[in-house]
């Protein structure tokens, strides 16, 4: 056997992103300065869900999770003086994909650029939003004709263009098993090349190409030779699938092409510097094998569920990517997995069991409606509470959080600078360059553009042309989505609760279920709990999990999804007549919408207990505690028994004597 | 609200005199001439889009000034007496609207039916609103103790959902007034599924109403067929009073609530010390003038009473 030529190393990314197009700027010149050889964008809540920064949904959201993109000099901004003919740039954005696209293509012809010279990707994959991340727009079948228009449109137009990046990532972040994972990725893959295949406007011919332009984006875990094979396992299906399905004869254009961002779900907020190790182990899942190896890698940060990661500890994460590719033997040899026979049986098992669900899924009418009718998400609730179950019962070990719970005082976390907390101003003075923004573009353009947008839509043409001289003609996020807002309506997807089976029971279990019983005889009727999503964040997991439990113990529980005002909140408090609230907030916007809450409750003379749970720093916890916050929970806590006790006793003492 | 949802000895008894005092005044305003909010049930299988053909219901009803009251019934799970309750966010044009309100209720510990609360919170409703609508779940029992509740029942049904025979077998052709196929924007299927309702009508015995029930095909999402049905929503309700047919529906309604409220409260033993439902059913009957909230009360103190007397009975019986 000659021995391999040396792999050429995968693309390394930081998903980053904050504040504002300036600040974010600075960030990207210096990473790419460091050693980073591809920029992955994160763009905030209200750019993700096609809000202006001045919009009441985008109040505490603007500049949090990401950058806030409002216009095409915002974009001009986020990259001034980096050349976008030479650079590859990811973009995290799914329902307002084709508007982001468009700004990108018109900042490239401003740059002078060539829009054909652009190679990149856009996540582009909206079925998974429905499922997991909560970040869609529009309903599913505009939404799916949208990604249609782009696939079509960039095929030719930007050929080196990865339009959609079909996402098994946020599965296994909301419970996936690898089986599940691989099954629901490719019904959306098979959904989205249905569609383009059924447009009349495709090019005779041009399907093959069409289908060598999608990638995947994956997620790794820990169990990270099972990973391994998960990836080896999908690379196979999906050459088997474009070769039957799409009649694929080139083998380059079946080739499985995916990028990674390695597991959040697994870091943990317990002894947080152990992340590290998680973080390199779940990198190698994903670089073994060569036949089957990432394209494009991106580490979060060790410190993730502690807050927003600094500047050092995004580096610590690229220097892992360094040292991986650039010190170990890593790249060196062929496939060290072919020929192994326990890879290979592993390998067939996941193919076999995923091809099942996938079969399932395709008889029931394909992906879109599986999530109409709510199958997949109610499967990844299922998965995602057996998991935390599986926790709580010590079946699953998890370093330092169910096990080897003692130790030193971590020198790396605590004091003022441990985390990156955004300037509370930047919302302000994105409103303040939006609003100046709109006073200096040619009004009668910016109606010309929106109306050819309009009618391009309704006339089933294709949105991408209209789409980037909106770009050009100074239209607004905001504006933009409000077009499809104002033809489809808001959607708001099934929350796969209701669905999902009763935990088995345990003793703890059975102790907190007593507790409640003994409250619902006091109060006259079973405890109420109110579980709300305020703000833009869609990450809707813990929400759920919290609310399947509450159930579970006995609770009547409102749940009424994601994206929901303080006002709408404190609305259904009152109107439901419940004993107490739970607030979920990811997004670090819990300073500003958890207040909200407060002021409104007080305003309506209600007086309840309030806890609130996400990503949230000591420092705002003890602020929020402060404001009247009843208990703060955090990743650390991940006994949901014991979380439902403590309700159940806060209302017990907020109840009046029987 | 609040207040009649409570099962606490001598709370529940309060909110019962709170009830019939509100009956009472829906029932005088009756008598002036005033019309009463007729109840509409909503039942149908999870995923037919009942919130979302009720959302769209409730702007048509707000754009023409009526007010609407909304209770949302979910099961209870039998394993925990929990229940998850939702979605209203579904149910948007509520939100900022005083003119609209919506309580969603466990079914509690009830074989799949209503809670008592349900029948309590539509009489605090109707004392409110122009409108009120219920909706359920409709699998099990609450399939027929809706339609003992509401003055309409409108059946919501899905596109591709089944043929004639398991429409006919899942007994859902019995009792609604009126059949909505839903999501029409899907064309020929919904066509199907609305010829197939029609069909299996045609076959089925429905009692002695002089009342066809129509089957339409509305969209909740592009708004096709709610003016439609709306006015086929005020047609049966025409039709209930011409028809003396109302009459005779409140009254089941009545027997209806007053009996599963006694059975809930004091089992089927405690209703065989009054002679059991029928016996139940006569008395209501004998009674027209007084609420049935009051009737649950006064009968509830003589089962209590009777009750009383067999364990006196019964602890004579064991003293040496």
């Amino acid at each position: 056997m000659r021995s391999a030529r040396r792999d050429r190393p995968w693309v390394f990314r930081t998903y980053s992103g904050h504040t504002s197009a300036r600040a974010s700027n600075e960030l990207y010149r210096k990473n790419l300065a460091r050693g980073q050889t591809g920029l992955s964008v994160a763009f905030d809540l209200p750019t993700q869900t096609g809000y202006d920064a001045d919009h009441v949904l985008a109040r505490g959201e603007v500049g949090k999770v990401g950058v806030p993109i409002g216009h095409l000099e915002d974009m001009q901004t986020l990259f001034a003086e980096i050349p976008l003919d030479r650079m590859n740039t990811s973009m995290t954005i799914n329902a307002t994909a084709a508007w982001l696209l468009s700004l990108y293509i018109a900042a490239a012809e401003r740059q002078g650029v060539d829009p054909r010279q652009l190679s990149g990707t856009t996540q582009n994959d909206i079925i998974k939003e429905y499922l997991s991340r909560g970040t869609y727009a529009f309903p599913p079948e505009p939404s799916m004709r949208l990604i249609s228009d782009m696939i079509a449109y960039t095929v030719d137009a930007i050929p080196k263009w990865n339009p959609i990046n079909i996402c098994s990532y946020h599965l296994q972040e909301a419970g996936a098993t690898p089986e599940q994972e691989i099954a629901f990725a490719m019904a959306n893959a098979i959904a989205v090349l249905d569609a383009v295949r059924a447009r009349p406007d495709l090019p005779a011919g041009s399907l093959p190409r069409v289908v060598g332009r999608i990638s995947f984006f994956l997620n790794a875990g820990i169990r990270f030779l099972e990973e391994a094979c998960k990836c080896r396992a999908m690379a196979e299906l999906w050459d088997e699938i474009t070769r039957e399905r799409y009649g694929v004869e080139d083998a380059s254009l079946r080739r499985f092409r995916y990028g990674v961002q390695v597991n959040s779900l697994g870091l943990t907020e317990a002894q947080p510097e152990n992340n590290v190790i998680r973080i390199v182990l779940e990198a190698l899942g994903v670089t073994l094998s060569r036949n089957a190896r990432c394209r494009a890698l991106q580490l979060p940060a060790w410190n993730e569920a502690l807050g927003l990661p600094r500047p050092w500890d995004q580096q610590w994460s690229l220097r892992i990517q360094q040292i991986l590719a650039y010190e170990t033997d890593l790249l060196e040899y062929e496939d060290i997995f072919d020929g192994s026979p326990v890879i290979a049986r592993k390998v067939r098992a996941m193919k076999a069991a995923a091809r099942e669900e996938l079969d399932h899924v395709l008889a029931m009418g394909g992906a879109v409606a599986a999530v109409e009718n709510a199958y997949m998400k109610r499967r990844l609730v299922e998965s995602h509470t057996a998991r935390l179950r599986a926790i709580e019962k010590r079946e699953l070990s998890v370093v330092g959080v169910n096990c080897y719970e003692e130790h030193e005082p971590s020198p790396l976390v605590g004091g003022a600078q441990a985390i990156l907390t955004v300037d509370e101003s930047a919302e302000r003075e994105q409103i303040e360059r939006l609003a100046a923004f709109r006073r200096q573009r040619n009004a009668a353009d910016v109606d010309a553009a929106l109306t050819a947008l309009r009618d391009a839509v309704r006339n089933g043409q294709n949105v991408m042309p209209p789409s980037i001289r909106a770009a050009h003609a100074g239209v607004t996020t905001g504006e933009w989505a409000d077009v499809f807002r104002t033809l489809y309506g808001d959607y708001r997807a099934p929350t796969g609760v209701s669905v999902s089976t009763v935990a088995d029971s345990d003793e703890q279990l059975e102790a907190v279920r007593s507790q409640v019983h003994a409250l619902g005889e006091r109060l006259g009727r079973p405890p109420k709990l109110l579980v709300g999503k305020p703000g833009l964040d869609g990450h809707s997991n813990g929400a759920e999990q919290i609310a399947v439990r509450a159930r579970d113990v006995g609770m009547e529980v409102v749940y009424d999804g994601i994206r929901l005002t303080p006002e709408e909140i404190v609305q259904s408090a009152r109107d439901e007549g419940v004993h107490v609230i739970g607030l979920s907030i990811l997004s670090g916007s819990h300073g500003v919408l958890v207040l909200d809450v407060l002021e409104g409750l007080r305003r309506a003379g209600l007086s309840l207990p309030v806890v609130v749970g996400g990503i949230i720093p000591d420092e705002d916890a003890e602020t929020l505690r402060k404001a009247g916050v009843q208990r703060v929970y955090t990743p650390k806590d991940w006994d949901l028994n014991r979380i439902l006790g403590e309700i159940t006793q806060l209302i017990a003492e907020a109840a009046a004597p029987a | 609200m609040n207040r009649i949802d409570d099962g606490r000895p001598g709370r529940r008894e309060a909110a019962l005199v709170l009830l019939d005092a509100l009956e009472s005044g829906t029932r005088a305003r009756a008598a002036a001439g005033t019309p009463t909010p007729t109840c509409v049930g909503i039942t149908g299988a999870p995923g037919s889009g009942k919130s979302t053909l009720l959302d769209a219901l409730v702007r048509a009803l707000r754009r023409s000034g009526e007010t609407v009251g909304i209770v949302a019934v979910d099961p209870s799970s039998r394993r925990s007496g929990g229940a998850l309750l939702g979605d209203r966010a579904r149910v948007r044009s509520g939100a900022h609207d005083p003119g609209v309100f919506l309580r969603s209720m466990a079914a509690r510990d009830h074989l799949g039916g209503l809670a008592d609360a349900t029948w309590a919170s539509v009489a605090v409703l109707a004392a409110v609103f122009d409108r009120v609508f219920v909706e359920t779940v409709g699998v099990g029992q609450s399939e027929t103790e809706i339609a003992d509740l509401a003055d309409t029942l409108l059946f919501v049904a899905q596109p591709g959902a089944g043929d004639v025979l398991q429409f006919m077998k899942a007994g859902v052709l019995e009792h609604p007034d009126v059949f909505a196929v839903n999501k029409a924007d899907l064309g020929p299927a919904a066509e199907r599924t609305a010829s197939e309702l029609a069909t299996g009508l045609a076959l089925s015995s429905r009692g002695r109403s002089t009342w066809t029930p129509p089957v339409l095909l509305v969209s909740a999402q592009d708004g096709r067929g709610i003016d439609a049905l709306l006015d086929v929503l005020s047609a049966h309700r025409e039709h209930l009073h011409v028809s003396g047919e109302a009459t005779e529906r409140r009254a089941r309604g009545r027997e209806a609530l007053v009996s599963n409220a006694l059975e809930r409260r004091y089992g089927s033993y405690g209703v065989e010390r009054l002679g059991g439902r029928p016996a139940v059913c006569a008395r209501v009957r004998e009674a027209p003038e007084v609420s049935g909230f009051a009737l649950v009360l006064a009968l509830g103190r003589e089962i209590e009473a009777a009750l009383g007397r067999a364990a006196s009975a019964a602890d004579d019986a064991a003293r040496p």
